[in-house]
């Protein structure tokens, strides 16, 4: 039988990843977006792309530290 | 943690499935977050390579001399550097535009078609306009690029890609 406080845990890090997938497809489409946007000529979007997947990369990060702390022994 | 109840296999075989489950998906967590960190680093890679355009020169080099080309004729030359593929076309008696041959879609080489006046890809039908390389139909995404041409007299002279800003 599962532990109860296992199985929130487990929903927790589902959250927690499903929050990183949607995070991560964002950030997908902005490395194309800024991509496809140099290669038109326009280099304006370079600079705020990438300061927009480092913020979408941090957030991944607090996400990953989240699940780590949830599984350390209390 | 062994338990009372558990059997001596337990003991042996140590592996939980709930526990399993848990740590597998904390690695693929672990394995999402390399990859947005990945993201991010292409991302300055963009930003890096946007820099470095800036500082390109391109050279100015002889194309052709007007008048060797019919009208509706096509020559092709290399630009900015050796194995870079352009087309020249006369599009009029006093009339030369000048665009890279490489399809913005997948880099398939591009050809002029003189009866549909426009600028075709063969591989997944693309269709370029002749007068300023956008695109007309198919999965290209960017117009062509455009190689600026100056005429030095009987001379037509590449100076510059288009996105290059003037000097």
């Amino acid at each position: 039988m599962e532990n109860p406080q296992r199985s929130r845990s487990v929903t927790a890090v589902d959250g927690a990843m499903a929050l990183i997938i949607i995070l991560l497809i964002t950030q997908v489409w902005l490395l194309s977006a800024t991509l496809n946007a140099l290669l038109a000529g326009h280099r304006d979007a370079a600079i705020p792309g990438a300061i927009a997947s480092g913020l979408l990369f941090a957030a991944c990060l607090t996400l990953y530290r989240f699940v780590v702390r949830l599984e350390r022994p209390k | 943690m062994k338990s009372s109840n558990d059997p001596l296999w337990r003991e042996e075989f140590s592996i939980r499935k709930s526990e399993e489950r848990y740590v597998s998906r904390r690695q693929l967590t672990k394995f999402l977050t390399l990859t947005s960190l990945g993201m991010f680093v292409g991302n300055l890679w963009v930003v890096a390579k946007s820099r470095i355009r800036d500082t390109i020169s391109y050279p100015a080099k002889w194309i052709a001399r007007a008048g060797e080309i019919p009208v509706g004729g096509v020559k092709l030359f290399e630009y900015p550097a050796p194995g870079e593929q352009c087309l020249l076309i006369r599009t009029g008696a006093d009339e030369y535009v000048a665009y890279s041959q490489k399809c913005t879609h997948l880099s398939c080489a591009v050809y002029y078609s003189e009866k549909r006046n426009r600028l075709e890809c063969p591989c997944h039908q693309g269709y370029f306009s002749v007068r300023d390389g956008s695109v007309l139909a198919g999965p290209p995404p960017r117009p062509l690029p455009r190689v600026v041409l100056e005429r030095k007299g009987a001379d037509l002279i590449a100076i510059r890609m288009q996105d290059q800003p003037e000097a």
